[in-house]
């Protein structure tokens, strides 16, 4: 990468500066988790510059989302955060829903609410498991894989697919789920606790751990507002704000939860918060799913934007004629001539979709706001005036993933 | 503050016919001329309480049928005391698509604007550190304009390989 160093205000050799050194940071390092590199000029052990260079693993997703239609473009966005990929499909659809002015079925808005926050537990999961391997506490790391190997069943169970499900279409679901489905579900909220107190123990007050998180990579609240910080990031230096309470879509206005905030901003806050959001993820989950109403997962078939079932394609002359117009690539759904910006709140922060569609079914522009790219810009403001090894625990707690950061 | 109230404050303090309106479900828009719109948002945010920008972005309308402006720009404001969403757009036109940057009001408009550069070429005046954000240095077209080819134009059969004698 031919990026010059005087381009990016480090001072050049033999200037008065000559005591600070830079430092390469990546792309290819086991602590960025994924392919990210940063340029850090030291001073000693100190940082005084970060300069975060990405796009490594850039690879034109907005681009092909002008190309794939309203259906085909969720194994896309699948891929945008692998680490709770559920989710982005959530937003993906709830933002085409809201183009096309489509109410869904109660059932299925419980379930995808209960998909969600299975997602959220995933991410949060990951992220406390990796933020503590940094900081060598390998331990809990492990304890948080079990329970995201238990989600990963429950998404095979509903979808057929561990990493990447494609769960969602546009108007509903691909199928409904199943009985045993339910139990799994039921059996995780049983036994999630356990592991979530096991994690507590392992890191809460655990006095390494505490010495490297806390006071590290403060982030005041009008910082965080002004940085366009979201999520668990602005929740964890007092912003109050949380889209499933303040913009309620999806199932969420039926359920009792609390928006989880602190006020310190620093490294620690964000691992507390998030601790503490799986919680209240988890009542989420147990209201939803013992009061998982009955009937359809996918509007009435008469509203021409759900592909009908199979019996019906081979079986009658209508679903057949409605199955070939949403499949032949210049039929598919007619959309108004509009633009529009829908956001849900992701694991991440906000995460947001503005589709400009033109009467065609396929996108005109489909971009998204992905909050690790947000996220990641933070950064440089973070880590100035801390040690060298902080710059491992603050990139945990900012929870990048460099596929949605890319794109 | 509500929408109308924020409308009612901007034609008091910029005249009634200096920016036109347009809604689609919730999403309400102002839509301002390219050299008036830094004073927009700079009241905006001063005046309304638009202390985030949620969302930077960018549309070529090349292709898009009936459009007059070959690129909109589009800002999303966010109030994070009340929750109001306001989006604020504009359009700029080739040869020279130019805007003046949002980064003294919003720093999180930084990498958000450079990331619009770096694919449809629209400069922003005044920003800090205008440089390609995803794309590397030596890239010469900006691949999300609607006249640049799904598969490009070679430059990933054309890139410079480092072969492990020469490094």
């Amino acid at each position: 990468m031919p990026l010059e160093l005087a381009e990016i205000g480090v001072p050049p050799e033999g200037d008065e500066k000559e005591y600070l050194w830079t430092l390469n940071f990546g792309p290819q390092h086991p602590a960025t988790h994924t392919t990210l590199r940063l340029i850090l000029t030291l001073d000693g052990e100190t940082v005084v510059k970060a300069v975060p260079d990405i796009g490594f693993l850039h690879s034109g997703f907005e681009k092909l989302g002008e190309h794939l239609d309203y259906n085909q473009y969720v194994t896309i966005v699948d891929r945008m955060n692998y680490i709770s990929p559920i989710h982005n499909e959530i937003a993906w659809h709830h933002a085409v829903e809201k183009l096309l002015g489509i109410e869904i079925t109660p059932r299925c808005k419980y379930l995808r609410t209960i998909c969600a926050e299975l997602s959220r537990i995933q991410d949060h999961l990951l992220n406390v498991g990796a933020a503590a391997i940094d900081l060598g506490a390998f331990t809990a790391f492990l304890y948080a894989f079990n329970p995201r190997e238990k989600i990963y069943d429950i998404f095979e169970r509903c979808s057929g697919q561990r990493f990447h499900p494609s769960f969602t279409r546009v108007g509903g679901l691909i199928n409904d789920v199943d009985d045993i489905w339910i139990n799994m579900v039921r059996d995780f909220v049983k036994t999630f606790p356990k592991a979530h107190a096991d994690i507590t123990r392992l890191l809460s007050r655990n006095r390494i751990f505490i010495d490297r998180t806390k006071g590290i990579g403060v982030l005041s609240k009008e910082d965080a507002i002004n940085l366009s910080c979201t999520g668990p990031i602005a929740r964890a230096s007092g912003v109050v704000r949380d889209l499933r309470k303040d913009e309620p879509y999806l199932a969420y206005p039926d359920f009792d939860f609390q928006v989880v905030c602190a006020t310190a901003g620093d490294c620690y806050a964000r691992y507390l918060v998030r601790m503490e959001e799986m919680l209240q993820s988890l009542r989420i989950i147990e209201q939803a799913i013992e009061n998982l109403p009955p009937g359809p997962v996918n509007v009435d078939v008469e509203s021409k934007v759900v592909l009908p079932d199979q019996t019906a394609v081979y079986r009658s002359i209508e679903g057949l004629i409605q199955h070939f117009e949403l499949i032949m690539s210049n039929r598919k759904w007619a959309t108004p001539r509009d633009e529009i910006y829908a956001a849900v709140e992701s694991p991440n922060g906000e995460l947001g979709y503005y589709i400009v569609a033109d009467g065609s079914g396929v996108p005109y522009r489909a971009r998204t706001r992905p909050p690790s790219f947000i996220h990641f810009a933070i950064f440089p403001y973070l880590i100035v005036g801390h040690m060298l090894s902080d710059v491992v625990a603050v990139l945990g707690s900012l929870n990048i993933i460099a596929a949605e950061l890319d794109r | 503050m509500t929408h109308d109230e924020i409308l009612t404050k901007l034609r008091e303090r910029f005249g009634t016919d200096s920016f036109t309106t347009s809604e689609f479900r919730d999403n309400r828009r102002v839509i301002v001329p390219a050299e008036r719109v830094y004073a927009f948002l700079e009241f905006l945010k001063a005046e309304c309480g638009f202390d985030q920008l949620s969302e930077l972005t960018a549309v070529d309308y090349l292709y898009y049928p009936d459009a007059k402006d070959r690129y909109g720009v589009i800002y999303c404001l966010l109030n994070t005391t009340t929750g109001v969403r306001l989006i604020v757009k504009t359009y700029v036109n080739d040869p020279d698509p130019a805007l003046p940057s949002v980064f003294p009001l919003w720093k999180g408009a930084d990498w958000l604007e450079r990331e619009v550069y770096d694919m449809y070429g629209i400069v922003f005046q005044g920003h800090p550190d205008l440089r390609r954000i995803l794309l590397p240095e030596e890239f010469t077209s900006f691949p999300l304009r609607k006249d640049y080819p799904l598969r490009g134009r070679g430059e990933r059969h054309n890139f410079p390989v480092l072969t492990r004698a020469e490094s």
